[in-house]
């Protein structure tokens, strides 16, 4: 993962849930075999209601979105224990969401998976940035910057180095905890 | 310290634990269903081999209950996967749709919807089989890829939810590393008037702390409120700590919980020995209140999420197109009596569907007679449109051909425990949570109503 990256950002409000992350008609998609996986990237987000994103997040026919960050309000993943979620926005291209706080079960599961990074924000961004605004994350920092305005986000801590060895089982493994393969 | 903390301390070996400290549990129960079960499988193969064990087979408890009764051809490939691995680790505890281990799940469409197509094993929904079958104790620690796994803190024990690679890595090696929450304790006095419910209480409880005010902590219930309650409403109301954001719930341990767990354990056979957490004098709560059952009314959550509360008796004006009774929290047999309690001999204005959370609630309501009729008569005769296909139906959408799914923008009150956008299927409807009264209620009127006006 490059320590910077610069791209649109995504821009929704408070209580996304598993829902609108990922349907659940397309939890029948089985992560872990790889054309499923890629297809739940195709369907990152669209629960969302039309009215009130009208921006699709994956354009229609593609399995990647533009957006690489993805920012919102309170309570992102809340809902359902489905690991599709952060697994749907990971294979979709999305490197990191930055939300105001999270739901308990979607961060532990981004961390489990190494599928991207859950910042929690100081400020309510997603009132201050809209979709498609070019931002710059600074992971080295824990920095966003957008509009030539760079607010701090809360470090990651102990999760962080799970998050950078891709996940609990790469973690483990490298820290003595479970055999290597 | 607090119960969570009592049972995390002995799963991980230690004499004390304290809120934020990170602990390695031991894991006495891992669930998982026909949603995240193929993916969990998949995880376990690619981190631990292919010919790789499960930590222990006895431990394990395998509920295929979200996506059966659909044509999806995925949804009934995921419902083999489970039963290929059952076959291959001799797991004990699989409670498959049909009775035939080498055989292929096909849902036949052709024969509808509402009668019965399973074998003699089958359940229905896994938070709901679990203390049926005799897999909740108290003093443990339970695992299951699903948020509502929180249910069975009803009996004393550690439960909640986790994704595919979690639970993979407890199918590995029975362990997981998990964070002390802190706990808030809600205590109950008083009695609930007529035509209250648990689910009122849970829901005004969300209502009250908002629909992120548990996020990472335990959910502690006590009080005369609590002691007064059967297993099921202490299990509609644990059920819904994670609306809250909670970690878990938990109940303390009494006679109707000792007699519950022994029934049923040694009806299916299943470990009897355990170990409950009891209340100590000395315990820390970052957040603690009385609530007085005595002031509650019937109460729903709007549209869009768990936490907007409202009482059922200032929403008259709110027209519904569907109303919808099932699932983990709200289709259990007693559920469904409290339902058939409102509409017996009358008639639903609206579309009212009901589905059973476990096969045995169909037989139960089946046998159940009220002057020589059966329940399950009762209900179809009130215009309710059962089906003996117990499971998680249209609680949570699934596949288009689900029974009662909302397949276009419309209004639905249902008993059930989720409504944010699109959770019963169409992202542009509306879903109003409420008890099996009120959902009873409103089906009669068409608009949202409060049950008093029928029970006494």
């Amino acid at each position: 993962m490059s320590k910077v990256i610069t791209s649109p950002v995504y821009v929704c409000a408070d209580n996304i849930d598993t829902d609108q992350i990922i349907p659940a008609q397309y939890l029948t998609l089985v992560p872990t075999i790889p054309e499923e996986y890629e297809k739940l990237g195709s369907y990152a987000l669209i629960g969302l209601p039309d009215a009130l994103y009208p921006e699709r997040f994956v354009q229609e026919g593609q399995t990647q979105t533009q957006y690489k960050i993805v920012i919102a309000g309170r309570n992102f993943g809340c809902g359902s224990s489905r690991e599709h979620a952060p697994i749907a926005l990971g294979a979709a291209g999305v490197e990191a969401v930055v939300a105001e706080s999270f739901a308990r079960i979607f961060f532990r599961n981004c961390v489990a998976t190494g599928e991207l990074y859950p910042y929690d924000s100081n400020e309510r961004l997603c009132d201050l940035v809209k979709t498609g605004d070019i931002a710059t994350l600074d992971f080295e920092q824990d920095t966003l910057t957008v509009h030539g305005k760079t607010y701090s986000l809360k470090p990651l801590g102990e999760v962080r180095p799970v998050i950078d060895a891709g996940g609990i089982f790469n973690y483990a493994r490298q820290t003595g905890m479970i055999a290597s393969k | 310290m607090t119960l969570t903390e009592k049972i995390l301390a002995r799963a991980s070996g230690k004499a004390h634990v304290e809120p934020g400290a990170n602990v390695w549990v031991n894991v006495d129960v891992l669930m998982t269903h026909d949603v995240c079960g193929p993916g969990t499988i998949g995880v376990f193969k690619r981190e631990f081999g292919k010919d790789a064990k499960v930590w222990d087979p006895r431990k394990v408890v395998i509920i295929p209950d979200h996506y059966i009764f659909t044509a999806d051809s995925m949804s009934n490939r995921n419902v083999d996967i489970l039963r290929e691995f059952v076959r291959e680790q001799g797991l004990p505890y699989f409670y498959d749709v049909i009775d035939d281990p080498n055989g292929h799940w096909q849902f036949d469409a052709s024969r509808g919807q509402t009668k019965a197509q399973y074998g003699s094993r089958y359940t229905g929904v896994c938070h709901t089989t679990l203390p049926w079958k005799g897999h909740t104790r108290p003093g443990e620690i339970l695992f299951g890829t699903d948020s509502h796994t929180c249910m069975a803190g009803a009996f004393n024990q550690f439960a909640t939810g986790i994704g595919n690679t979690d639970a993979g890595f407890i199918l590995g090696t029975g362990k997981l590393l998990i964070k002390v929450p802190e706990t808030m304790r809600f205590f109950l006095e008083g009695a609930m008037q007529p035509g209250v419910m648990a689910k009122d209480v849970i829901l005004h409880v969300i209502g009250d702390i908002g629909f992120d005010g548990a996020t990472y902590r335990a959910m502690q219930w006590e009080g005369p409120g609590v002691y007064a309650m059967n297993m099921d409403d202490r299990m509609t109301i644990a059920n819904m700590a994670i609306e809250a954001g909670g970690k878990n719930a938990m109940f303390p341990c009494d006679q109707k919980t000792l007699d519950y767990v022994r029934e049923r354990t040694a009806e299916n056979g299943t470990r009897e020995d355990f170990e409950p957490v009891e209340l100590d004098a000395d315990q820390k709560f970052i957040y603690d209140k009385v609530f007085d059952l005595s002031k509650l009314e019937p109460t729903v959550a709007c549209h869009p999420d768990p936490g907007q509360r409202r009482l059922a008796k200032e929403m008259s004006s709110v027209q519904l197109d569907r109303a919808y009774i099932g699932s983990c929290t709200g289709g259990k047999t007693s559920d469904f009596l409290a339902f058939a309690q409102v509409v017996k001999g009358r008639s639903v204005k609206i579309d009212t569907f009901g589905v059973p959370a476990t096969t045995k609630v169909v037989r139960e309501l089946k046998e159940t007679q009220w002057d020589g009729q059966s329940v399950w008569n009762i209900l179809e005769s009130a215009g309710v449109r059962m089906t003996e296909n117990a499971s998680c139906a249209a609680c949570l959408g699934g596949p288009v051909d689900t029974f009662g799914r909302l397949n276009k923008p419309m209004k639905c009150i249902s008993a059930t425990n989720r409504n944010f956008p699109g959770r019963m299927g169409n992202k542009e409807s509306e879903v109003y949570l409420a008890s099996p009264y009120t959902v009873a209620a409103s089906a009669l009127t068409g608009r949202v109503t409060d049950p008093r006006e029928f029970v006494s």
